[in-house]
């Protein structure tokens, strides 16, 4: 019997992923679930791939087991693929199009987005792709792009917290300043999947 | 200014629910147990408690300081609790090797007040040289341990740890691992007690000064205070037992039991778990209780088979039939940090178990390692001392060190020959400078020389030494998140402090010094190449703050695609993340800060600095 609801959030150094994922913690804590929450600091950072898990319910490790993720919520195509060991079966993706490629690689060594996007759509029918960044960059900054995202994976089915809760805990974890741009990604990448 | 989050941590009152990492629940812990005095030096995965602490210390009335080094930390927080004051220091698992020598000694002296020692261990190195198991430390110097396994467990076991340290007087070690520091999760925070912010040493040298004869006394004392605590850790409410119906069952601490935990409920494994959360010494007679009725015992600890080895003496001594399994008969990994899949993998040799099978994928997946960010001056560094080198047609050895400049590993930099420790890019190369004809330049961080570079380069004016050192001076300490230390002109708790100046103390040992300022290309390629061939000892200053931490933005250059000839000298030699190639090289405007390093190198003048869009 699977113990929790897993969100697995992957992407690169720096596109506030650990945000994204505190932002559903701290809402899913407020709505009286248990949650554990993974995050990585240090080395790993710098440009480097990383990644959060999210597990709402009873587990207690925060390593999402192989096969275990309800929901992806991907910034970088490359790293929803490098992670596609993660989701199970039919699971939502929510995915970046966006490409970052890694500093060391050479010209064309990159595969092609619309490649990746098949391979994820192979052990997935709920693959959700869309342009994040260019959300953002809409919504008034680059880097409310984590917010775009974020909007998209509220709107998925089986999604465990509503819409409000998830803007309630964003007036809590995000600069008031920046709060207005973020909302605006929020809502675009929610629209762009209720729509 | 202090953050909303450090605001929650600080006012956060009795039975309030927080969504804190598990460092945030150490820099609780301590205010909660009216710590007075708390040090550190920054390091992964531990640098989130002092991050906290040198925010909302003073708001407390806490003392708190990034010291020098961790054995400085560690006799700073010593000499608190000597005096009866709390003391907390905590750091990273390579961190408590510095403290050691003083550490092991604590334990003799004791202390009156308080004082707890967390470890952040690193399983499967995310930020670390090694992955040794602290847990070894407990045993070494004769001192209690815990092992928490969640932020509220770091919270309550921290607390705990401060009031057993109090009772028996003596120092208590707290391990974590990276995914128990770095676990956020509900934490029920508790009330704050009254904190001593000052005590009064009494002097009784028999004790507080180990010379042989008083040593003689003092570890006499401290096997006695061992086998007192050794009788209540039976009965204590941190090892607690996950009954089922069965003859199989799980001996498991910190972090390693929720993966047990997990597999176990998620496949209702008929497995009893004995959880241990006070791990030194070992409660042997509530081990030997929960073995009597099993056949199988699986032993799940990370990093090093420890309890599995004293689960071994406890079956020998009390002759009992248990088949154990660990890391000791191959059953589980003997390196890197476990999680449900491997414990499922492991258990499942004994026991039929259905696991997930790996996805195979067709195409290979570019790897994505970390480096630096664009704008960084290691960067700049790296670049001409390779060109210097170039020109000069010479090879050497780079002896590095500690710190973001040790990304230099990957290519195309290649500025990572040899490195141990923090400090031993310099101990090295004095070895490598008498023991072969090579030529040798070190590299060593400004945070990094005033923890371990010192010493090292005493030695190597005193014996004669003949290399280049590189001090890369970015005024931080950038690795661990960008915490001061003695070069700035600010201390831990944000108050004016005075900055030391490297280069007075290179200057005082007569060493010829050079300061540049690494992003004006030419010029360091120019001191690069005379260091390199001035005989003797040299050290250059390449200084430039580090662009992470002071978020200073030029505008984005702009590439001619006109002028540029695609010679690729920019994507094969500089590597900066903002410079794509997609039929034709790119600057991305998302990632450029504007530092013109790109502009200088390119050998078609094609980049310009200060433009617009590229798009």
């Amino acid at each position: 019997m699977k113990l929790s609801y897993d969100i697995y959030i992957c992407g690169v150094g720096g596109q506030g992923i650990i945000k994204a994922g505190e932002i559903i913690g701290w809402a899913a804590m407020k709505e009286g679930m248990n949650v554990v929450m993974s995050e990585i600091h240090g080395m790993a950072q710098r440009g480097g791939g990383v990644s959060t898990n999210l597990r709402i319910g009873k587990a207690k490790g925060t390593i999402i087991p192989n096969g275990h993720a309800d929901l992806m919520m991907a910034f970088e195509p490359l790293e929803a693929l490098r992670a596609i060991d993660k989701i199970k079966k039919d699971a939502h993706l929510v995915v970046n199009l966006t490409p970052i490629p890694p500093f060391n690689i050479n010209p064309g060594e990159y595969p092609p987005v619309d490649e990746i996007i098949m391979e994820l759509k192979k052990v997935s029918r709920n693959v959700y792709a869309f342009d994040a960044d260019r959300m953002a960059l809409e919504a008034g900054h680059p880097l409310s792009m984590n917010m775009a995202i974020l909007g998209a994976a509220t709107a998925t089915p089986n999604f465990p917290l509503s819409q409000d809760v998830i803007i309630e805990s964003m007036k809590e974890n995000l600069p008031s300043r920046f709060f207005k741009v973020n909302l605006k990604a929020f809502k675009g990448g929610f629209m762009s999947l209720e729509g | 200014m202090v953050g909303d989050h450090m605001i929650k941590i600080l006012n956060a009152t009795e039975g309030d629910e927080v969504f804190l990492l598990g460092n945030e629940a150490a820099a609780r812990a301590a205010i909660e147990s009216g710590v007075g005095v708390a040090s550190t030096y920054p390091g992964t995965p531990s640098s989130e408690i002092g991050d906290v602490l040198s925010k909302i210390a003073s708001k407390v009335g806490m003392y708190f300081e990034f010291s020098t080094n961790e054995k400085v930390a560690v006799e700073v927080a010593a000499a608190a609790a000597a005096s009866g004051v709390r003391s907390f220091t905590f750091m990273k698992h390579v961190g408590v090797n510095v403290a050691s020598d003083s550490l092991v000694s604590i334990g003799y002296t004791g202390v009156e007040a308080g004082m707890v020692i967390l470890s952040a261990d690193d399983p499967s190195m995310f930020s670390s040289q090694n992955e040794q198991d602290n847990r070894h430390y407990a045993r070494f110097a004769n001192i209690p341990l815990l092992e928490p396994s969640n932020p509220q467990e770091i919270l309550d076991f921290t607390k705990y740890a401060f009031n057993l340290s109090e009772k028996f007087k003596l120092p208590v070690l707290v391990r974590t691992t990276t995914r128990v520091s770095h676990m956020r999760s509900k934490v029920k925070v508790g009330g704050i007690q009254k904190m001593r912010k000052k005590g009064q040493f009494k002097k009784d040298p028999s004790r507080f000064v180990l010379v042989p004869s008083t040593a003689r006394t003092m570890h006499k004392k401290l096997i006695k205070k061992i086998n007192k605590i050794s009788k209540i850790v039976d009965k204590s409410p941190y090892n607690q037992i996950y009954h089922a119906n069965g003859k199989y069952g799980i001996i498991t601490s910190g972090g390693a039991f929720n993966y047990a935990h997990d597999l176990v409920n998620e496949k209702e494994l008929p497995i009893s778990i004995l959880k241990l959360g006070f791990t030194y010494p070992l409660p042997s007679g509530l081990i030997s209780q929960f073995l009597e009725d099993l056949e199988k015992v699986f032993i799940i600890e990370e990093v090093d088979p420890i309890i599995e080895k004293d689960v071994l003496s406890i079956i020998g001594q009390e002759n009992l039939e248990v088949d154990v399994h660990g890391k000791l008969d191959g059953t589980f990994p003997r390196i890197y940090e476990y999680n449900q899949d491997i414990v499922g993998a492991s258990i499942g040799k004994l026991i039929p178990l259905k696991l997930e099978k790996k996805k195979a994928l067709k195409t290979h997946l570019p790897e994505r390692p970390p480096t630096f960010c664009p704008g960084c001056p290691h960067r700049a560094t790296y670049y001409s001392i390779n060109k210097a080198l170039e020109e000069l047609e010479m090879q050497v050895i780079f002896s590095t060190d500690i710190g973001c400049y040790t990304l230099g590993i990957e290519k195309p930099y290649n500025t990572a020959d040899y490195l141990l420790s923090m400090g031993s890019s310099i101990g090295a190369a004095c070895g490598f400078s008498k023991a072969t004809r090579q030529k040798i330049v070190s590299f060593i961080g400004d945070s990094t020389f005033f923890h371990a570079g010192i010493p090292p380069l005493l030695n190597a004016v005193h014996n004669k030494h003949d290399f280049l050192i590189v001090i890369l001076d970015n005024g931080t300490t950038a690795m661990t998140g960008g915490q001061p230390h003695p070069g700035l002109p600010f201390d831990g708790m944000g108050d004016e402090a005075p900055a030391i100046s490297i280069e007075s103390i290179v200057e005082a040992l007569g060493i010829n010094v050079k300061v540049i300022n690494p992003m004006n290309i030419k010029k360091s390629i120019r001191t690069f190449k005379e260091a390199l061939t001035t005989p003797s000892l040299n050290v250059v200053i390449a200084r430039y703050p580090c662009q992470l931490s002071f978020k200073a933005r030029g505008k984005p250059v702009r590439i001619n695609n006109n002028l540029c000839n695609e010679c690729l000298e920019c994507i094969n030699k500089l590597a900066c993340p903002a410079i794509t190639y997609d039929n034709g090289i790119k600057v991305d405007q998302r990632y450029c800060r504007g530092c013109t390093v790109c502009v200088q190198i390119c050998p078609e003048k094609a980049i310009k600095p200060k433009g617009g869009s590229s798009e």
